[in-house]
């Protein structure tokens, strides 16, 4: 599994008290995980703080609550990890 | 500084856009119903209100930072450390500097001087929301009432 991941995972085990050992790729935040969007303004500090980059979480919650976009694909922890990478490729781009 | 109303920032000294600071100075109440429980004949300011003066400052810095576009509502206090007494009658500095701009949220640091002492210091973030109906217009009053500039301030 990528660094990425690991350092994501690790963020959201200390930082929303989840065992590190429940938290997969396949992994959904919210829906398995029960990590609310409170706990995950937290994680996205972390997240912000670990990689250097700016997640755009509100952009994100308006495109799934406009049913824009499935919340799979930000939530599930392997996607959240690719964006993750996409925008630290962008940044250093 | 009104303790029983919340008003805890007397006046904003400095408001500094380029480094993303603000400075602000209160002063502690000779008397106040806070001090006949905290403590009864020993008054000190309690430390949730050291750190909600800590808040406003940052509050007001986001707000000044953003334009006024959303309400600053305090989700998270990391390290807070409260360092000396504070007594009646203390004049306070109050420094808050904006550590993070996130998406939804913002993260300060903000410190309590007096006397050139270190009195307080945290660790703050807050989630920024859409103001709540008839919140925008209060808040720039109370950001006037401090000399905080507000543009649309007629």
């Amino acid at each position: 599994m990528s660094s990425t991941f690991e350092t994501v995972a690790g963020i959201i085990s200390e930082t929303a008290d989840i065992p590190r050992e429940s938290i997969t790729p396949e992994s959904h935040a919210i829906d398995d995980l029960g990590i609310d969007s409170l706990a995950f303004l937290d994680i996205a500090f972390a997240i912000d703080k670990a990689f250097g980059i700016k997640l755009p979480l509100e952009q994100w919650t308006q495109e799934v609550n406009e049913g824009k976009t499935p919340a799979e694909e930000y939530f599930v922890i392997h996607n959240l990890v690719s964006r993750i990478d996409a925008l630290v490729a962008a940044k250093n781009s | 500084m009104r303790l029983e109303y919340f008003e805890m920032i007397d006046r904003v000294a400095e408001l500094d856009r380029a480094a993303r600071r603000l400075a602000a100075r209160s002063t502690v109440p000779d008397s106040s119903p806070v001090f006949e429980g905290h403590f009864p004949d020993h008054p000190l300011v309690p430390g949730v209100l050291l750190t909600e003066t800590m808040a406003q400052a940052s509050g007001y810095l986001i707000l000044a930072l953003t334009d006024y576009v959303a309400m600053p509502f305090l989700m998270a206090v990391d390290k807070a450390r409260f360092r000396d007494f504070v007594a009646p009658g203390a004049a306070l500095e109050i420094d808050a500097r904006l550590e993070h701009e996130g998406s939804g949220y913002m993260a300060t640091k903000a410190s309590i001087t007096s006397g050139g002492k270190r009195i307080a210091d945290a660790e703050l973030r807050f989630r920024t929301m859409p103001f709540p109906p008839g919140l925008s217009a209060r808040m720039k009053g109370q950001a006037r009432r401090i000399g905080l500039p507000v543009e649309d301030a007629a």
